[in-house]
C-alpha cells in the first residue's frame, strides 16, 4: 500500500496508510530478547556507588534512633543519609500544586507515615555493603497504632476524585427512579488494595556535574519527571537529562517521580559521586503507589421491560494520611448504561499507607467489576439474558451528560464477541452447565469501556537531503510498543517507507511527548508526529512548487502528494521528484518542522469520546472445592483506528489477563495490627501464571471516528481490564449460583 | 556484605564434618537457602557446597523400593519413568510443586529441608517475635494474617504450615530418610512444633541426607496426589492429599489405604484415622466421605484458615474415590 498524503490536511483516518495498519513486529523486540536493551539499572557510570534504602517497619510514629555509626563502620559503606545530613531541597517535598505529583518522603523529618517509608539511605562501594549497612541501622521507633481497612478511620467526602473530578454527581432523581421501579437490586462489592508490580523495579542511576544532572530512570512521563526534579532541586529543567528508552512495565506507577528516585539523586549529591538505587520487590509496596481498596454499593431499579429507572453507585475508598488520590470507582456508572436517573458518590478514609495512585484503568477497573456484577444481578432479577438486558439499556448518548458519542461500535462488539463465544446457547439460570469431568461451567459477560483521552505533546520532523527522515519526540515505551507504533505514524507522516525513518524517543532532550498514561499516548504523541510530518512536507512542497526548475512548479501545496520519498502532482502522477532532489536543488542539507498533539477543545465540548468493548468469559468450578479456572475469554473491542493490529491485540490480551488477575488473584493482604502487607513478594502476591491463562481471543472491531483526532485514534492500553473482571465474576455466578461480592474470588468464597 | 566462608566438600564424609561446625549449612540447589539468607532468616557462617559430590543424584527403582539420591533434582525425579509408573503420587506431587525453574534447581534432599512460608517467620526485620527463629520470643502469626497457616499439629508456640508437596507423598508410603548409615522414617523426620518449633527436622549437626528410600507397594503403584489451590501453578496448597489404595482380589474391598495431607498441617500429615476407618471395607462414596472427615479430627483454626478444615476432607475423599475408579 502507498501513502497518499494530500497537503490540505484531509483527515488521515480517511486515507489508506502505508505503515499505519500494518502488523509490524516490535522494532525493539530483538534487543529485548537478546538482552541488548539497556534498562535504567543496567547503567554503570565510572565511580558509581550503590544506594540502598532503609525503610520503616512501623506504619505510624517516629524514628527515635538509628545506629548510623554501626552502618558507617561496615566495610565498604561510604555514607549514611538521614534527615540530619540530607542535602537541602529548593521546595518542601510535601508541597503539591497539581494532581500529577506525589507528596514525597525525602527524609524531611523523623516522622513515619506508612510501612516501608524511607527512613535512611546507605551508600556503599557495593550493593552488598549498602544492604548490610541498611540492616545495621537497627532503627528504634516510637510507634502509634496503625489505621487500616476501609473502616479504619472517620470517613469524609473528598474534594475531588481521580484527577479532580467531583466526588458526588447526579442526574435526575434516583430515589424517585427507584420508587417507580418494578424490580430493584442492591448489592455491595469489595475490591482489595493492589500493587502495580511492574517486573522492572523502580531504579535510578544518577550523576551530578555541577548543577547538571544525568539520570537513567524508567519514566512514563519524561517532561513531567524533569519538571518535578527541577522544582525540587531548584535547577533549570534543561539542566536535567533523563533517559528512559525502555520500561519493564509501568502501569501508572512510573507516571510520577517517586520518593526513592529522588533519594537516589540526593544520595549522589551528598557523596559527590554517581549513585545507583534500585528498589527491592518488597520496597515497592509503599512509596510508588497502589490501587486503593474500594467498597461499592450499587442500587438499581428497572421497569417492567427491564429498562433502568435509576442507578445509584456509591464507593468508599482510602488514601494516605498526607496526600490525595481517591480512586474514582463510582464514575464507572457515568458512561455505559442509559438511565433517567444516575447518582454517583464517593467517600474515603485516611489510612497509614503509602499514597494510592493511578493503576491501569484507575477507577474504571474497580468501578467496572462492581457495575458489571450489578448489571448481571439486575438482568437476572428481571429474568433477562445479560446481553439482552445490556442492549435494552444501551446508551445512545452519554448517559450522564447527554452528549452524542464521537463514535460507538459497541453493538457490533457485542454481536461479534457473542457470536464467536457461542453465547446464544447459554441457559438463563445458574448451575445448569457441567462439563464431562463434572466441573460446574458458567458463562458471563461484561461491557468494557475507557475514555479516549488526549494530553499535550510535541514532535520534531526532519527531512534530509539523502532522502531519509527523522522524527523526534520524547515518547515512552513501557512495553506497549511505542517504538514501533510511533515509527509507523512517523513514516506515514513523512511520506517515507518506515526503514527510511529514524525515530528517536525515550529521552528528555527530545520534544515533550506528554505521558504514556490514560491510554492516550498513541493518540497524543501520534498526532504530534503526524502534524510535524505534515508541516515538514508542506515546507518541502513550498520549495518545489515555487521553483521553476521543479516538475511540480505551480502545482500549489494542495496539488501535491507525498509518497515513498517523492512528491507528485495530484493531477498527473507522472510528474514528481524525490525529496532529495528538491533539497539538493535548494542547497539544503535538511529542513525541519514541529507539530503538536492536543485535544480539540471544540469537539471535547460537543462529543463524548470513549472506546468500547464486550468480553465473554467461561469458567469451570470444581463443585466440591470451589477451585475456579477461567477456560475461555473472548473480547471484541472498538477503539477507533488501529495503528498496529499485532500490538493492539497484545494490549487487549494484557488487559484481559489483568482482568483474570483482578477477578481471581491480586490482593495485598494487610496485617491489621502492624499495618504491614504480608504478601509483598511475587510468590504470594498472585498474578496469573501461564497455566491460568486460557484461550484468549481479542477481536478488533472496525470503527471510524472523525472527531477524536485527525488520525482517528482512541486508546487500547487499559480497556481490556474493564469488562473482563466482571465477566469472570458473572461466569462464576452462572456456574455456581453464588454471587461474588468480594474480590479476588477465592476457594473459601465458594466452599458453601 | 555479610561475610561467610565457602567450602567445597571433597566427599560426603568431609561434608558431614564441615556441616558439624557451628553456623555451617549445606548448600545444594540453594532455592530455599539463598532465599532465606536474603530475607535474613538464614545467616550461615560457612556454606558447605555439596552440589558436585558424585553418586548422590541417582534414581534407582526396583520391585522393592525406589532409592533417590539427595542431589537428584526435583524435575528429574518427577519425570522419571519408573517413578511415574510405580509411585505416581510422588511424581505428581513434584510436578505440582514450585515452578519449573525451581524444580530444575532444587534437590530432593533440600526439598525435605524446605522451611515454612509463614510470612512472620520470613520477616525478622519487621517481626522480631517468632518462636521458630528465636525460641521464646513469641508468635507473631497468631492474631495476624493466618490464611496460609496450619489447622493440624499446631501448638501455642507455632502455627506455621509445612508448605511442601513431595514429603506428603513420602509420608503416605512410609518412606525413609537415609542419613548416611542411619535411617529415619519420613514421618519421624518432620517434628511437630510443640514447645520447640525451632526444631523442625530430626537431623543433628554433622548429619546429612544422602538418599530417600520409598518402599514399593501396591498402594504406591495405585496412587495420586491431588493439590487444590487458587492459582493453577506456583502456589502452595490450600489443601492437598496423597492417596494410595490396594484392593482385595474382589476389586472392591480395601486391603491397604494410604492417606496423607498437605497444606493444612505443621508437618506432612499422615491421616491414619481415615485409613483405619476404611481398611477392610468396600469402597463406597458415602463411607469414603464420612471417613475422610476423620482427616481433620482435632483441627483448630485461626480465623482466615478455617476453610482448610472444610476443604481438606473433600480433597481426601475425592482422591480416594478417584483411585477407586481407576481399576
Amino acid at each position: 500500500m502507498t501513502l497518499e498524503l494530500s497537503l490540505n490536511q484531509q483527515p488521515a483516518h480517511a486515507r489508506q496508510g502505508s505503515s499505519i495498519g500494518q502488523p509490524l513486529t516490535r522494532r525493539d523486540g530483538f534487543l529485548k530478547v537478546t538482552g541488548g536493551a539497556r534498562y535504567a539499572a543496567d547503567n554503570h557510570p565510572p565511580g558509581m556507588l550503590y544506594a540502598v534504602l532503609a525503610v520503616s517497619s512501623i506504619a505510624r510514629g517516629r524514628v527515635a534512633a538509628l545506629d548510623t555509626e554501626a552502618a558507617k563502620a561496615h566495610k565498604g559503606v561510604v555514607e549514611v543519609m538521614t534527615p540530619k545530613n540530607r542535602p537541602a531541597l529548593a521546595i518542601d517535598p510535601d508541597a503539591k500544586d497539581n494532581p500529577f505529583m506525589f507528596r514525597l518522603d525525602l527524609l524531611q523529618n523523623d516522622q513515619v507515615r506508612y510501612p516501608n517509608q524511607s527512613i535512611a539511605v546507605v551508600i556503599a562501594e557495593t550493593l552488598e555493603a549498602a544492604t548490610e549497612g541498611a540492616a545495621l541501622l537497627s532503627p528504634r521507633y516510637e510507634a502509634l497504632p496503625a489505621r487500616v481497612g476501609l473502616d479504619g478511620a472517620k470517613s469524609f467526602v473528598p474534594r475531588g476524585v481521580g484527577i479532580g473530578g467531583p466526588a458526588v454527581q447526579h442526574k435526575g432523581d434516583v430515589e424517585t427512579g427507584l420508587r417507580s421501579a418494578k424490580t430493584r437490586i442492591e448489592a455491595t462489592y469489595e475490591t482489595p488494595a493492589q500493587y502495580h508490580n511492574a517486573m522492572e523495579p523502580h531504579a535510578i542511576v544518577v550523576a551530578w556535574d555541577g548543577d547538571r544532572l544525568s539520570i537513567d530512570t524508567p519514566s512514563q512521563g519524561l517532561a513531567m519527571a524533569q519538571g518535578r526534579i527541577a522544582g525540587l532541586f531548584g535547577i533549570a529543567p534543561e539542566n536535567i537529562h533523563i533517559r528512559s528508552p525502555f520500561l519493564g512495565g509501568g502501569f501508572g506507577s512510573k507516571g510520577m517521580i517517586s520518593g526513592p528516585q529522588v533519594l537516589g539523586i540526593l544520595a549522589a549529591r551528598l557523596v559527590g559521586r554517581p549513585v545507583k538505587l534500585v528498589l527491592r520487590r518488597e520496597q515497592m509496596y509503599g512509596p510508588v503507589g497502589h490501587r486503593a481498596p474500594t467498597r461499592q454499593t450499587l442500587r438499581m431499579g428497572m421497569d417492567g421491560e427491564g429498562r433502568l429507572t435509576a442507578i445509584d453507585h456509591h464507593a468508599r475508598t482510602a488514601s494516605s494520611t498526607f496526600d490525595d488520590f481517591f480512586e474514582p470507582a463510582a464514575d464507572a456508572s457515568h458512561t455505559l448504561y442509559a438511565s433517567p436517573a444516575i447518582a454517583t458518590s464517593h467517600d474515603a478514609v485516611r489510612l497509614d499507607t503509602g499514597t494510592p495512585l493511578f493503576m491501569r484503568a484507575p477507577g474504571e477497573a474497580t468501578g467496572s467489576i462492581a457495575l458489571e456484577s450489578a448489571i448481571d444481578e439486575a438482568a437476572h432479577a428481571c429474568g433477562m439474558d445479560p446481553l439482552e438486558f445490556r442492549l435494552r439499556n444501551y446508551a445512545e448518548v452519554e448517559p450522564m451528560t447527554g452528549k452524542p458519542f464521537s463514535s460507538k461500535a459497541l453493538r457490533e462488539c457485542y454481536r461479534q464477541a457473542a457470536e464467536t463465544f457461542g453465547w446464544a446457547s447459554r441457559p438463563l439460570q445458574p448451575r445448569l452447565m457441567r462439563d464431562a469431568d463434572g466441573f460446574l461451567t458458567g458463562w458471563g459477560m461484561g461491557t468494557a469501556t475507557f475514555p479516549a483521552l488526549m494530553f499535550q505533546a510535541e514532535a520534531r520532523a526532519v527531512l534530509r537531503s539523502d532522502g531519509s527522515g527523522l522524527m523526534e519526540t520524547g515518547a515512552q515505551d513501557m512495553g506497549q510498543g511505542a517504538w514501533t507504533a510511533f515509527a509507523q505514524i512517523a513514516a506515514d507522516g513523512l511520506g517515507l517507507d518506515i526503514d527510511r525513518v529514524e525515530f528517536r524517543a525515550g529521552s528528555s532532550d527530545l520534544p515533550n511527548a506528554g505521558i504514556a498514561g490514560g491510554s492516550g499516548h498513541t493518540a497524543t504523541a501520534g498526532m504530534a508526529i503526524h502534524n510535524a510530518g505534515a508541516a515538514v512536507i508542506a515546507r518541502l512542497a513550498d520549495l518545489a512548487t515555487g521553483n521553476e526548475a521543479s516538475p511540480l512548479f505551480g502545482a500549489g501545496n494542495e496539488g501535491v502528494l507525498a509518497r515513498g520519498g517523492r512528491l507528485y502532482r495530484r493531477d498527473d502522477e507522472s510528474r514528481g521528484e524525490s525529496y532529495a532532489e528538491i533539497l539538493m536543488r535548494a542547497g539544503l542539507t535538511e529542513i525541519e518542522a514541529h507539530g503538536k498533539g492536543a485535544p480539540d477543545p471544540a469537539s471535547q465540548e460537543t462529543y463524548a469520546k470513549h472506546a468500547h468493548g464486550a468480553v465473554f468469559a467461561e469458567v469451570k468450578v470444581d463443585p466440591d472445592f470451589g477451585q475456579i479456572r477461567v477456560t475461555r475469554l473472548v473480547g471484541a473491542f472498538a477503539a477507533g483506528r488501529v495503528i498496529n493490529p499485532r500490538l493492539v491485540r497484545s494490549q487487549y490480551y494484557g488487559g484481559m489477563i489483568w482482568g483474570i488477575s483482578f477477578a481471581l488473584h491480586e490482593e495485598a493482604i494487610t496485617d491489621r495490627r502492624s499495618g504491614r502487607i504480608q504478601n509483598a513478594n511475587l510468590a504470594e502476591y498472585h498474578v496469573p501464571v501461564n497455566a491460568d491463562v486460557p484461550s484468549v481471543e481479542a477481536l478488533l472491531v472496525h470503527e471510524d471516528d472523525p472527531y477524536v483526532n485527525a488520525l482517528g485514534i482512541k486508546g487500547v492500553g487499559e480497556i481490556g481490564i474493564t469488562g473482563t473482571a466482571g465477566a469472570i465474576a458473572n461466569a462464576v455466578w452462572h456456574a455456581t449460583g453464588v454471587r461474588p461480592r468480594r474480590f479476588p474470588i477465592r476457594i473459601e468464597d465458594l466452599l458453601g | 556484605m555479610r561475610d561467610f566462608s565457602y567450602l567445597r566438600a571433597a566427599s560426603v564424609d568431609a561434608a558431614r564434618q564441615a556441616a558439624a561446625l557451628p553456623g555451617a549449612m549445606l548448600l545444594a540447589g540453594g532455592t530455599t537457602l539463598i532465599d532465606l539468607a536474603k530475607c535474613g532468616v538464614a545467616e550461615p557462617e560457612t556454606l558447605v557446597d555439596i552440589t558436585h559430590l558424585k553418586g548422590l543424584n541417582g534414581i534407582e527403582v526396583s520391585e522393592r523400593s525406589a532409592i533417590i539420591g539427595a542431589l537428584a533434582k526435583m524435575g528429574h525425579v518427577a519425570d522419571h519413568a519408573d517413578i511415574k509408573s510405580r509411585f505416581p503420587a510422588v511424581s505428581e506431587a513434584l510436578w505440582q510443586a514450585a515452578s519449573a525453574q525451581i524444580r530444575n534447581m532444587a534437590t530432593i534432599g533440600g526439598n525435605l529441608m524446605q522451611r515454612t512460608r509463614c510470612p512472620y517467620f520470613r520477616d525478622p526485620a519487621n517481626f522480631p517475635a517468632c518462636n521458630k527463629r528465636e525460641p521464646g520470643s513469641g508468635c507473631s502469626a497468631i492474631g495476624g494474617v493466618t490464611k496460609g497457616h496450619a489447622v493440624l499439629g499446631t501448638s501455642d508456640a507455632c502455627i506455621a504450615m509445612y508448605p511442601g508437596d513431595l514429603a506428603v507423598a513420602l509420608v503416605a508410603f512410609d518412606a525413609v530418610v537415609h542419613l548416611g548409615q542411619s535411617q529415619v522414617p519420613v514421618d519421624d523426620f518432620f517434628l511437630l512444633p510443640g514447645t520447640t518449633p525451632d526444631r523442625e527436622h530430626a537431623i543433628e549437626p554433622g548429619e546429612m541426607i544422602t538418599a530417600i528410600e520409598i518402599p514399593g507397594s501396591a498402594s504406591a503403584r495405585r496412587s495420586t496426589y491431588l493439590k487444590i489451590r487458587d492459582r493453577q501453578s506456583y502456589e502452595f496448597a490450600a489443601a492437598s492429599a496423597a492417596v494410595g489404595i490396594e484392593f482385595e482380589a474382589d476389586g472392591r474391598t480395601i486391603r491397604d489405604l494410604r492417606v496423607a495431607l498437605g497444606g493444612v498441617a505443621t508437618k506432612p500429615w499422615r491421616a491414619r484415622a481415615v485409613e483405619d476407618a476404611l481398611k477392610g471395607k468396600v469402597l463406597e462414596p458415602d463411607a469414603v466421605r464420612a471417613a475422610s472427615l476423620l482427616a481433620v479430627e482435632g483441627a483448630t483454626d485461626h480465623g482466615a484458615n478455617h476453610y482448610k478444615i472444610e476443604l481438606a476432607p473433600r480433597v481426601v475423599a475425592r482422591a480416594i474415590l478417584k483411585m477407586g475408579e481407576t481399576a
